[in-house]
């Protein structure tokens, strides 16, 4: 037998390691050469993500507050026009300021870019810019009147206006315009004209067909999986084949797919017809438009809600709704009180992977969505791609991932991220 | 001219019976073969005198030889692609020995762009829109070309005189097509089909759905031309506030009807599938259906928007001494002529006009009417305006997408 107060400091009490070190320090020892080597191990895995993913996001989303494309093209002018009170009449300052900077920037081949951040603002400067910049060389004073000269627009403030807009770097002008509001040179926000508004209604869209493919994928994939928890293994085996099968075919193959079942001239529209559903001329619609979208998301996600559900129904022992049942409980009252409450967890972590999935998704609203079926992912590939204005790409993201984590956050209060069961 | 054809044929035939197997380059032996064959063909034409020149496939310049180099060229793909592989890539490569790899993208200047301000630039001559080459140029995206690298036309024209007055214009790029968006239908399911503009926005005397591209370029210009607008004032009535209103009521006619496309592949398989009874679309892929898979498909060129391609060489490419001589060649009058009987997009030297032949393999249809430049196509067409999208492209396509959505 081990004197036990023999691992004991006699001064302090405390407890002592067999060297002869306080048992807690030495725990703290252990715990950090455990914790480093954790560290180790993961490590590769965070340097890869850091480099590829954080810091490439991170760049991006701070283009969305700051396009510094006027300031270093045109240094001399952008403080002037930032100081400039943005109603008084333009002065030969800064005119003369954009002149110099316009042969300056028109030898180093950077006005197109500059003209391009300025039309953001006001339509039709673009022209105006790389016009000017043409004539800027033979210009002398008075270089207010010699710009007007050029072109009359620049005797319009509102050109004066958008420069001065344009030549502040950091900016919330592009966060505005991704919430349909105008930042104006007096530093207020107004709203876009009315045709022009677009970016709320399609957030708010996108939101609302996330939710209603997490439904559908729930009310469909539900009984689904639990069938598979609850079928003998060989049936059950045969049902997981069918919807991992399509969950291995890739997207664009299933989106296409959809578009051959679905088109006016279609299998399922041929089939209505042949059954008489409907005549050969009113064929429905339902592909091009938000029909078609939603269809194909939810097939397409179906699978990230099924197999959460499954893993979950299936550490349910089926002996809880027998011992209900025994116990004098209806089918119903047995499966809402007990069975459904234990498959929460599986339809939380379906329903928020669903959810997420659908709220970026991209190539299937560009292939079926046709004419209102495009959600805002769309958007930002528009923007990235064709537009070339990544200041806005970047703010519509900033403002999705913030969606994004203000509904994880709140699933969180709500339900709390601890019930979610991935499997 | 009659010896010029026959010749041009001959040669044609050749070089891409040859060059088919000389293009993998692993058998230096054939290829030489090949070169001194071609070489002592264009000995006998330049023997034949200078007409017979005009029409030669053969390469007639002296570029510098270019084995062990290679040129990444960048197109659209498709039918499009081929007709250039056919009429450059083969030729060069047999020409010079250099290595052509093609690769397709989707238009835009995202990748260029993208590639250039990450200074690793992969791609060395890339076939892209009037309005991208001059935003290309504007922001410094694209190299200076030096336009005297460009050949003079067989009968010594200057290249300057020989391109289409104004299409030189670009200090970066040089046009290779004018292509055009126009409209077709099927006329085996309309035999009384639609003869102008108005008959596509026209939902009474012509029921069924229309296909537009999602995109307002060209659908306003055509809505325009169709409300009663000329031509030649159409930009000018689109610059204001109520030429846009006027343009998108029109279009608020059909909007009920319409398919929207978005790839140019998209609306000749809408048309076959029968999903719209009429569609725009880009001319070359509708003659490419007609042409290729005998389509009952027939365009209406009334209110045709024409625009042009061209390459352009990203700023800080690679191999962009070879790619300029690749620019050099395939904008000569030969290859120009030749891509014609690929496809029907009209060639931007006028010297290679007359060289335009039949379509390939089939010696009954003749090009010269498949283009959009042709005079008979030609009385009510709008060549787009790159300026005006350039400045109102972002204000339009928001009110576009509002519109859509609404």
């Amino acid at each position: 037998m081990t004197d036990v107060t023999h691992f004991r400091d006699e001064k302090t009490g405390l407890l002592l390691a067999s060297d002869g070190t306080p048992l807690k320090t030495k725990l703290r020892q252990s715990l950090k050469t455990s914790r480093r080597r954790a560290f180790m191990l993961v490590a590769p895995l965070l340097l890869f993500i850091m480099a590829s993913f954080v810091i490439p996001i991170l760049g991006l989303l701070w283009q969305g507050v700051s396009n510094a494309t006027y300031e270093d093209s045109m240094p001399r002018s952008a403080p002037i026009m930032r100081a400039w009170d943005g109603s008084s009449p333009p002065s030969e300052e800064m005119a003369a300021a954009i002149v110099a900077d316009m042969i300056d920037a028109r030898k180093a081949k950077t006005i197109g870019k500059v003209a391009t951040r300025v039309n953001r603002e006001e339509s039709g400067t673009r022209s105006l810019f790389t016009k000017t910049a043409r004539r800027a060389a033979k210009m002398e004073a008075p270089f207010v009147a010699a710009l007007e000269k050029a072109d009359k627009d620049w005797a319009n403030i509102e050109t004066w206006r958008a420069i001065k807009i344009a030549a502040t770097s950091l900016t919330p002008a592009f966060y505005a315009a991704a919430v349909d509001m105008k930042y104006t040179a007096d530093g207020e926000f107004v709203e876009q004209s009315e045709e022009r508004q677009i970016y709320v209604s399609l957030f708010v869209k996108t939101i609302l067909v996330a939710g209603g493919v997490m439904l559908c994928c729930l009310l469909l994939g539900y009984p689904v999986a639990y069938l598979m928890a609850h079928l003998p293994a060989k049936t059950s085996n045969m049902l997981m084949i069918l919807v991992l099968l399509p969950f291995w075919t890739s997207l664009l193959v299933r989106t296409t797919a959809w578009i051959a079942m679905l088109q006016a001239q279609g299998v399922l529209n041929d089939l209505f017809v042949f059954i008489g559903i409907t005549s050969d001329d009113a064929r429905f619609s339902l592909i091009y438009n938000m029909t078609g979208t939603v269809i194909a998301m939810t097939h397409i996600l179906l699978p990230f809600m099924i197999l959460p559900l499954y893993s979950v129904m299936r550490s349910i022992p089926i002996s809880h709704v027998r011992a209900a049942k025994s116990l004098g409980a209806t089918n119903w009252t047995a499966f809402w009180r007990v069975y459904f409450p234990a498959t929460v967890p599986g339809i939380g972590a379906g329903g928020l992977l669903v959810f997420i999935l659908a709220i970026g998704y991209y190539i299937t609203p560009a292939l079926v969505g046709g004419q209102d079926g495009q959600l805002i992912s769309n958007f930002i590939a528009y923007h990235m791609q064709r537009s070339l204005n990544w200041s806005l790409a970047a703010a519509l993201g900033g403002i999705l991932l913030a969606i994004v984590l203000f509904l994880y956050w709140l699933y969180d209060r709500v339900v709390g991220i601890d019930n979610m069961k991935l499997g | 001219m009659k010896l010029t054809t026959v010749v041009y044929a001959a040669s044609a035939l050749a070089l891409s019976a040859g060059f088919a197997h000389a293009d993998n380059h692993s058998n230096s032996d054939v290829k030489k073969a090949l070169m001194d064959a071609q070489a002592a063909i264009t000995k006998a034409l330049a023997a034949m005198g200078g007409d017979a020149m005009a029409g030669g496939a053969m390469p007639s310049y002296e570029y510098p030889s270019l084995d062990g180099k290679q040129v990444t060229v960048v197109s659209w793909g498709g039918a499009y692609t081929k007709s250039q592989v056919e009429a450059y890539h083969k030729p060069f490569i047999a020409g010079t020995g250099a290595k052509i790899i093609s690769e397709d993208y989707n238009g835009g200047l995202a990748e260029i762009k993208a590639q250039v301000e990450a200074g690793n630039v992969t791609w060395d001559i890339v076939d892209v829109e009037l309005s991208d080459a001059v935003r290309a140029c504007d922001e410094g995206l694209a190299e200076e070309i030096d336009m005297s690298i460009l050949p003079p036309a067989p009968d010594g024209t200057s290249a300057m005189d020989d391109f289409i007055a104004g299409t030189l214009d670009v200090p970066c790029a040089v046009p290779t097509i004018v292509w055009s968006t126009i409209f077709a239908y099927d006329k085996s399911k309309m035999p009384n089909g639609p003869k102008t503009i108005s008959d596509f926005f026209d939902a009474d005397a012509f029921p069924g759905k229309r296909g537009l591209r999602k995109n307002p370029k060209a659908n306003l210009e055509m809505a325009l031309i169709a409300d009663g607008v000329a031509a030649d004032e159409v930009y000018d009535v689109l610059g204001t506030d109520e030429g846009v209103d006027r343009a998108f009521a029109k279009l608020d006619t059909i909007k009920d009807m319409v398919v929207w496309w978005e790839a140019g592949a998209q609306p000749p398989q809408l048309l076959a599938d029968g999903e719209v009874a009429m569609t725009t679309a880009y001319n070359g892929r509708i003659f490419n259906a007609v042409a290729a898979e005998d389509k009952p498909f027939e365009i209406v060129w009334d209110g045709q928007v024409w625009d042009l391609d061209l390459w352009i060489i990203p700023k800080g490419a690679k191999n962009k001494d070879a790619a300029m001589q690749f620019l050099a060649y395939s904008t000569s009058t030969g290859p120009l002529a030749k891509q014609a009987s690929w496809i029907s997009y009209g060639p931007t030297r006028k010297s290679s006009s007359p060289l335009v032949g039949s379509y390939d393999g089939k010696p009954d249809l003749k090009m010269g009417p498949q283009m959009p430049t042709a005079p008979a196509n030609f009385t009510n067409a709008l060549q787009n305006d790159f300026e005006f999208w350039a400045d109102n492209a972002d204000e339009l396509n928001e009110r576009f997408n509002a519109w859509l959505a609404s």
